[in-house]
């Protein structure tokens, strides 16, 4: 018999501290998978978010950074700049750190085209502090800090990250995914290879929006909250690609 | 023929493996209780296994490989 699946060598074996059933640790395994595949995990340098996977440099076995809340994008700037041939630099942000307090740095890295990889982690909350509304909680939603449901008239309407970068000239690749069933969780690597290989390409910035599930402050089950992605968050952000700059120009030709 | 190794200390109970096995062959224990406190997956009948890892792709945890 042959090992069809196991865990990748680029995720290191401890336990991680995520709560049962949170999707956090898919998209880690994931992005390890890539690494492992590509076999960059040499040359990878990870940077870590404020956030629940504030300690994601604990999981991952490449060289990782720790930023300051939403500065990742900034800081893999500097580190892919430092030495762009022999550096593959990617951020793993949540929404809070990368759509709230570090939106600034997203959109001009974006629109730098900023050859590094993003992974952006969409649970329309804010996992780590308790459970307070995020720049991505859905209309309705109930939240700590909006106990009756976000009022879009009070506190605006969420934002969707891919189509607001897709408005922009510079990146290469927008696209969003899940990983709430086995087949999501296929297309969901997919998007997550093509976003390295386009950095060893040279393409530029490539960032994958993984809408992901926060069982314990959204306030259900591991179960529910995979099918409450279905039925709340991909009505509100779909799924599919926002931007394919190459794909484009080949389409052009 | 398939195998399935659980790292049962890593489990979470969760449970997101039992419902992505499409032959239903997956259960918590909740008779067990492993180190972190939780009531651990394991395999009803590994001879009805056909290795086709969902358990293994679903789980956050990494608890399960396989074999075929
Ligand atoms: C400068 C600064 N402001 C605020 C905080 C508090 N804080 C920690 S994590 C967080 C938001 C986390 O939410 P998100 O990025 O969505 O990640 P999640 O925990 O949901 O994965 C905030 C506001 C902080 N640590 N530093
Ligand atoms: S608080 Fe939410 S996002 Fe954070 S680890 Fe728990 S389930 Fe995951
Ligand atoms: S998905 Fe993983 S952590 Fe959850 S019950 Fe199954 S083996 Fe345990």
């Amino acid at each position: 018999m042959a090992v069809v699946f196991q865990k990748p060598k680029a995720l290191a074996d401890i336990p991680m501290h995520y709560c049962p059933g949170c999707t956090h640790g898919i998209i880690h395994r994931l992005v390890a998978e890539v690494i492992d595949e590509l076999g960059i995990e040499g040359k990878t340098i990870g940077i870590a978010p404020v956030g629940c996977s504030v300690m994601a440099y604990n999981y991952f076995t490449c060289d990782m950074i720790e930023a300051a809340h939403g500065r990742a994008p900034a800081i893999a700037t500097g580190v892919k700049r430092s030495d762009p041939e022999n550096h593959i630099v990617f951020t793993y942000q949540g929404d809070g750190d990368l759509a709230s307090i570090g939106m600034a740095e997203t959109v001009h890295a974006a629109a730098r085209n900023e050859n590094i990889t993003v992974i952006f982690v969409n649970n329309a909350i804010y996992g780590m502090t308790g459970g307070q509304m995020a720049p991505t909680s859905l209309p309705g939603q109930i939240t700590q800090t909006s106990p009756y449901g976000r009022d879009p008239k009070l506190c605006g309407y969420p934002i969707r990250v891919c189509e607001m970068l897709s408005q922009l000239e510079g990146p290469e690749y927008l696209e969003r995914v899940t990983v709430n069933s086995v087949a999501n969780i296929r297309k969901a690597k997919k998007a997550i290879k093509k976003a390295f290989q386009n950095q060893i390409d040279g393409k530029g910035f490539s960032l994958v929006e993984v809408v992901s599930s926060c069982p314990t402050n959204w306030g259900m089950t591991p179960q529910a909250a995979l099918k409450w992605i279905d039925d709340n968050m991909i009505p509100y952000y779909p799924l599919g690609v926002y931007k394919d700059r190459t794909a484009e120009q080949e389409a052009a030709k | 023929m398939a195998k399935l190794t659980f790292k049962t200390d890593f489990c979470k109970g969760c449970g997101l493996c039992v419902d992505a096995c499409p032959k239903k062959l997956l259960r918590l224990a909740n008779e067990k209780i492993n180190k972190k406190g939780h009531h651990p997956a394991e395999i009803t009948d590994q001879s009805a296994c056909v290795g086709c890892a969902s358990c293994a792709l679903m789980c956050p945890d990494c608890v399960i490989q396989v074999e075929r």
